[in-house]
């Protein structure tokens, strides 16, 4: 079947089966690499992407369920001249990665956390990043990097 | 991990969904969110030959007040669910439920509908909705009925509804000035409960439900009529394994699961004011 979704302000379509998960959809048919698979099993946020503006973990989704829709990634976050935004930056600022892998999905849970909830206490970071997880267990500079990014963006 | 091959459906109103239901029988599944039917379908427990997608029926997204009762709309998302104003102030313990369900991701996806409809013992928001002694409304070719939520679980992840109905509507009869809590016990933070319990109590209600004490969620009668005829929190949540049938598993033995459900219902009714 024919589906169409906005990938980071451009408009793609592609003839995909049904049963296509948004992940794959993200990465295998748009090409954009940057999300990552992890548990593949909506445990661990590594595939973590805005849908219409909201984190969701894109291989519980299908791609058809999606169509016509709007989807942001990781490579959707910096503006074009390659200024990175407000949460990049504090993840930069605040050595908020070790490994990096689950970094694209830490930082898309962040966006969308601090959009919803702009003045957090470092509790509310901590349970509202409960869905992504770090194996590298880098958690503590994960949450001053939202800390910082959340006081930036207001 | 991808699913076996199915045919998509988009529909586009309730009764294309019953429609589409009603011709493909047992073989098509209806699916909101999909966080509990998704994962069934990777690990290829479920294989639908036929997947009808209900997520656009934006009609089916409201809570409203409706008097006696409020109305919450099968497709409203646990998101909507946990933070809307008129649940907070009038049913508190199926926001702090809701809020206990997975994780943000999870939430924006996930439905109080599709929760309800999938039937699972181990899911916090059947508990609050026993509590709370909530209805269901479900839609076939024949018209609508109203079930009482506890009639509605029939068996491990089996409901009343016909494969030819879907339900739209789940209402919540209102409790003024209940108290009510939510105890969940469970090792991490985005784990399903070990077992959980839902409070609610008020004048002349009495309401608790377990999660994960049966093979469906589970109304404790022992717990309730105890607590109508004037017993203290102490001597209410000493009956609370009464009448479960609690599974064993890596996490828990029926043992364990009996004596947390005792200790989770005295704390529970303790916050409540018992």
């Amino acid at each position: 079947m024919e589906v169409s979704i906005k990938i980071n302000g451009v408009e793609q379509s592609y003839d995909v089966e049904p049963r296509m998960l948004l992940v794959q959809y993200i990465r295998e048919a748009a090409g954009l690499t940057g999300t990552n698979i992890g548990c593949d099993t909506s445990s661990c946020g590594a595939c973590t992407v805005h849908l219409d503006g909201e984190s969701v973990k894109s291989c519980t989704v299908l791609a058809a369920q999606v169509n016509g829709m709007e989807v942001t990634t990781i490579e959707g976050l910096a503006d074009n001249d390659g200024t990175l935004h407000p949460v990049q930056r504090a993840f930069h600022e605040c050595h908020a990665l070790q490994c990096g892998y689950c970094t694209p999905g830490m930082v898309m849970a962040s966006v969308s956390m601090i959009e919803e909830n702009p003045s957090m206490t470092e509790d509310d970071v901590r349970e509202g990043l409960e869905g992504n997880l770090c194996r590298c267990t880098g958690y503590h500079n994960i949450v001053k990097a939202v800390l910082q990014a959340s006081e930036v963006s207001l | 991990m991808i699913p076996a091959n199915f045919d998509y459906i988009q529909a586009g109103s309730v009764d294309e969904a019953i429609q589409a239901l009603g011709e493909h029988g047992d073989e098509a599944k209806l699916v909101a969110g999909g966080h509990s039917l998704i994962p069934l379908m990777k690990f290829r427990l479920a294989t639908p030959a036929y997947l009808v997608d209900i997520n656009r029926l934006d009609d089916l997204k409201y809570v409203r007040d409706d008097g006696e009762y409020l109305a919450v709309g099968a497709l409203t998302r646990h998101c909507d669910v946990e933070k809307n104003d008129l649940i907070v102030s009038n049913a508190g313990v199926l926001a702090q439920a809701t809020h206990n369900v997975g994780d943000p991701q999870v939430r924006h996806r996930g439905t109080i509908g599709g929760a309800v409809a999938h039937g699972d013992p181990a899911s916090d928001i059947p508990s609050a909705l026993l509590a709370l002694k909530a209805t269901v409304v479900v839609r076939g070719p024949e018209g609508e009925r109203e079930i009482g939520i506890e009639d509605f679980f029939t068996g491990f992840l089996e409901t009343d509804l016909h494969d030819d109905e879907m339900l739209t509507e789940v209402r919540i009869p209102k409790v003024p000035d209940a108290k009510w809590s939510f105890q969940k016990f469970n090792r991490r933070a985005q784990d399903w409960a070990i077992v959980g319990a839902s409070i609610v109590c008020g004048d002349g209600h009495a309401g608790v439900g377990l999660v994960n004490m049966h093979s469906v969620p589970f109304r404790s009668e022992a717990v309730e009529s105890a607590l109508l005829n004037g017993a203290n929190a102490e001597e209410a949540g000493d009956l609370a394994a009464e009448g479960t049938e609690a599974p064993s598993d890596l996490n828990a033995s029926k043992d364990y699961r009996e004596h947390l459900a005792r200790v989770l219902v005295r704390r529970g009714l303790q916050e409540a004011g018992r």
